[in-house]
């Protein structure tokens, strides 16, 4: 039989506020346990939550990136549950009023085409604490330092048909919320977490199968496998005619299984009711107006001018684009060299391969930005060739210095002065007269092999294009 | 020193008559000898008391005073007072010190206030009697088999029983007015937002307002200057510029335009306190108010709808109560699920279970149509019946209760009955307005309050016919022997 995957994302930002969504305290990562956590946070009798504006303001502007309509008035709701690291035995979130309606991503597929992904709503709501259970013989600790950190659930419509589009998906938020600077993304900080909604039907099927959640994935190479794997174990389940249990699992990377969550992990009636402690945020179009005045270039918008100032192909442009710190790394290359396509080459083959290669961030790169325009300017002004600047990079990379410093060094300047090029050409031909012989016979193909040997001679120093030259009118000489 | 009102005790200390150590030395010898009758307060905070009172003087020496300077008051066990316990009249916080001061109590002491201590109350201020506190009931001074009122009664029966010139109460859904009814003081819920709920421990969030209890309208305005304003650690409190509550009082009622609902004298009602308030308002017509009977239809529909929704935001106020992070925790839980439940069910009293239980089956998926959605809708009308009172009258007056107070005990096992006590009391929670309840009369030895409810932010009027009545009569006067 032949199923389509159906999948809806709930993914959970961070907001880099500075302090938390109802208090004044900190949302810095990593502090000691519970040196980040005021009376607000740790729900003590008798506080109050006040709304910190900066989550709204974030939320807005991401809503405006969705092309979403924005809540004028929403409202924070209490969702009622126990759970030690839920201090107040609730969560404040947002219900029936969420800050961000309806809105729109749009993906580019494997073949190019692109297909638009509904988002649904987006709310706020404020994190948990965590439970630490490894530490502490027969208790578990708590740490409230999240509790109260500033989250946006956004919530797609069902429309991704596959773990690629799921993650396809996820990287456009990502790349969305790093642009306008609400998050930080760091994904292995927990600040961009994922539940993901599968279920099958039968290819032609109008109705949706019956759905599991899979919670709390926190990279995209787990989600993509976890959706592979559930989406086989509900194959199979479906292929020998049984029927798929609604429930809430989670995903074993080690084991690179799916299994159900305990039920006690399983709240089933939250008791949703407005937040009696906060007033329903009221925003006039105003507001909207300046928030949207003020959002950064987004990454479609970054992706087209791309293709239409810089003349870059669609997939350059899209690739340079899909992150904020990379098109930026790509931007001030090309402002140093003012050769895109140059810039776009090197930045997506001998940088990313390296940042690959040693798993680094654009961010942390060790060659700057300014060095690498340094480097591609050289090219042009034949102070080295390509092959040589190669090399230059790597040295670059160990942290040998500017490029103009590594060439100067290394002695790797291209050597262009005509009279010595002659000379190594001279040489080069005296030792091979059987060659030469061939070549004015009419083997013109042989040409490549004196080239190889005048660079070999010169340590790949020579100007090609002038060996090139002189070679040609020695040869027919 | 003792007896003496809030008005009276400032002139006192300013004249230089007495110190604000020997008042508060006084007051503190008069509760260690008499509060066991009473058992009004929780904690009497007997070094923290004489320290503010060496302050006081201290202040007073160097010139710097405000009308409260020196002046003792007792403070319902509801307010966080960082250092000092604040157990809210249970078990699940009676090893509870909060790392914070509530914002009420932080204005008084920068007013210069001494607090005597914390007074009882209701166990979370869940009760009309005072008798469901972890502490014990509190007696009413008038007579001592019978309950003070509630959930302030602890205050109440303080200022009765001349242990405090003053108290802070907070008021949910008549918490203030009706313990100031049942103890013949004065008592003053203030509009919703008025006063600042930052570390007032949570019952009804949106209808919880802290507010003074005194022995006159004149104290009450003094009180509640000090006590008012906006505060950004409270996003429900009004950003509304605080009039100076006393420069109102000796205003003449000429023209004022009275309302008595019609619901508030049908059945139900003693109709001895029927009779004594209604001449209490004949007495202030005859300062030159008119009198007009109104109609507030959905005033019976208050109960159901009040004893919705308070509980549905109390159900999970109290959620934090779990043994994690403070207060009670059972000894050696052998899980989680041991642990919430054994500590809930041996932290919480009767009344709070009940409660809680009521707004967990009133917001379950389900219900929450019926109940909840309903209450609301119910608690808009009856707003809108107050709003369209308003335009034809100032004020409107009637009973703050429809009984005496009952015997300790009596309703132990019919709450019901104790929560229609709170007919009068209730619909001016869930409107949000301001309201007062003044002793108007005797009957049966006991006081009677009546209840004068105001528009949004008329504390100033309420203050004002309450000092004209009590210039005009002398019930305010009377203490118990």
């Amino acid at each position: 039989m032949s199923w389509e995957i159906v999948i809806g994302l709930e993914v959970h930002v961070q907001l880099n506020t500075k302090t938390k969504i109802f208090s004044g305290s900190s949302t810095q990562f990593g502090a000691e346990p519970n040196t980040q956590a005021c009376a607000v946070d740790l729900g003590l009798p008798g506080v109050l939550p006040v709304f910190n504006e900066e989550a709204l303001h974030k939320a807005v502007a991401f809503g405006l990136a969705i092309d979403a309509e924005i809540g004028k008035k929403s409202v924070f709701d209490r969702k009622n549950y126990f759970y030690p690291d839920l201090p107040k035995g609730y969560q404040t979130t947002q219900m029936d009023y969420p800050i961000v309606g309806v809105g729109h991503v749009d993906i580019v597929l494997d073949d190019g085409a692109t297909k638009r992904i509904g988002v649904t709503r987006a709310h706020l709501e404020e994190d948990a604490g965590k439970s630490l259970h490894e530490d502490f013989e027969g208790f578990s600790g708590i740490d409230l330092n999240r509790a109260g950190t500033p989250l946006l659930e956004i919530v797609s419509e069902p429309d991704i048909r596959s773990a690629k589009e799921a993650v396809a998906y996820l990287k456009k938020i990502h790349s969305i919320i790093t642009y306008l600077d609400i998050s930080d993304g760091d994904m292995s900080q927990g600040s961009m977490r994922c539940d993901v909604n599968i279920s099958l039907r039968e290819k032609g099927e109008s109705e949706f199968g019956t759905r599991t959640e899979l919670k709390n994935l926190n990279s995209f190479k787990f989600i993509e496998k976890a959706i592979a794997t559930e989406v086989e174990r509900q194959a199979e389940i479906l292929e020998d005619g049984g029927s798929i249990t609604q429930e809430t699992r989670l995903y074993d990377p080690d084991k690179d299984e799916t299994r159900p969550m305990r039920s006690k992990e399983v709240a089933n009636d939250y008791r949703y009711f407005p937040c009696p402690d906060l007033l329903p945020v009221e925003i006039d179009q105003q507001y909207i107006d300046s928030v949207s005045a003020n959002l950064p270039e987004l990454p479609d918008t970054k992706r087209d001018r791309f293709m239409s100032e810089l003349d870059l192909s669609e997939y350059d442009a899209s690739v340079l684009s899909s992150s904020k710190a990379l098109a930026a790394y790509f931007e001030q290359i090309v402002d140093v060299c003012k050769e895109p396509k140059l810039a776009a080459n090197w930045t997506m083959g001998e940088l990313s391969s390296a940042l690959n290669k040693n798993a680094v961030e654009i961010e942390d790169c060790p060659v700057p930005a300014q060095d690498m325009g340094t480097l591609i300017l050289r090219i042009k002004d034949d102070t080295i060739s390509g092959k040589i600047a190669k090399q230059v990079f790597f040295a670059m990379w160990e942290g040998e210095g500017t490029p103009d410093a590594i060439i100067e060094a290394k002695g790797l300047k291209q050597v262009t002065d005509t009279g010595a090029i002659e000379a190594m050409i001279d040489e080069v031909l005296a030792a091979n007269p059987n060659q030469v012989e061939q070549y004015r016979g009419g083997q013109e193909k042989l040409m490549g092999f004196f080239v190889g040997q005048v660079m070999k001679a010169s340590k790949g120093q020579a100007n090609p294009g002038v060996v090139n030259k002189i070679l040609k009118e020695k040869l027919q000489g | 020193m003792l007896n003496k009102t809030v008005a009276e005790l400032a002139k006192g200390l300013e004249s230089g008559e007495f110190s604000s150590t020997e008042l508060t030395q006084e007051y503190l010898t008069q509760i260690k000898s008499e509060d066991s009758k009473y058992n009004s307060f929780i904690s009497v905070t007997e070094d923290h008391a004489l320290a503010q009172a060496k302050a006081a003087d201290e202040s007073r020496a160097a010139g710097n005073t405000t009308p409260l300077t020196g002046v003792p008051i007792a403070v319902k066990d509801i307010f966080c007072t960082q250092g000092i316990k604040t157990s809210c009249g249970s078990k699940m916080l009676d090893n509870f010190e909060a790392p914070y001061e509530s914002t009420v109590t932080e204005k008084l002491n920068a007013a210069g206030t001494v607090m005597l201590g914390k007074t009882n109350l209701d166990e979370f201020a869940m009760g009309s009697s005072c008798e469901s506190s972890y502490y014990g009931p509190t007696k009413n001074p008038w007579a001592l088999e019978k309950v003070p009122g509630g959930s302030s009664g602890g205050s109440a029966a303080a200022i009765a029983a001349g242990l405090a010139p003053a108290a802070i109460g907070t008021d949910t859904g008549g918490s203030i007015r009706q313990p100031a009814s049942f103890c013949g003081i004065t008592g003053l819920k203030p509009t919703y937002g008025r006063v600042s709920r930052w570390g007032m421990i949570a019952y009804g969030s949106s209808l919880d307002q802290g507010g003074p209890m005194t022995q006159t309208a004149e104290d009450a305005a003094l009180v509640l200057n000090a006590m008012a304003g906006f505060d950004s650690k409270d996003s429900t409190s009004l950003d509304k510029e605080v009039p100076d509550y006393t420069a109102k009082l000796s205003e003449p009622l000429k023209g004022l335009r009275i309302g008595v609902p019609k619901e508030f004298y049908s059945e139900g009602l003693n109709s001895d306190i029927a009779a004594t308030t209604q001449s209490a308002i004949k007495e202030i017509e005859k300062l030159g108010a008119v009198v007009k009977e109104i109609s507030l239809p959905r005033t019976e529909l208050s109960i159901p709808a009040y004893y919705i929704i308070a509980p549905a935001e109390a159900s999970t106020n109290l959620s934090r109560f779990d043994g994690v992070k403070f207060g009670h925790r059972c000894e050696d839980p052998v899980d989680l699920y041991d642990m919430y439940t054994r500590t809930r069910a041996e932290g919480f009293g009767d009344e709070v279970k009940r409660r809680i239980m009521i707004g967990t089956y009133a917001l379950s998926a389900g219900y929450y149509d019926a109940y909840y959605r309903k209450a609301q809708q119910l608690r808009r009308l009856i707003k809108d019946d107050y709003v369209k009172a308003f335009e034809e009258v100032d004020v409107i007056m009637g009973p703050t209760a429809p009984s005496l107070p009952w015997t300790i005990g009596a309703k132990e096992n019919d709450p019901v009955s104790m929560y229609l006590e709170d007919i009068y009391t209730l619909s001016v929670n869930l409107a949000g307005l301001p309201g007062m309840s003044i002793p108007c009369g005797m009957v049966d030895g006991m006081p009677v309050g009546l209840q004068v409810i105001g528009n949004y932010f008329d504390e100033s009027l309420l203050l004002n016919i309450g000092h004209q009545f009590q210039q005009a009569t002398d019930w305010h006067t009377k203490r118990p022997a």
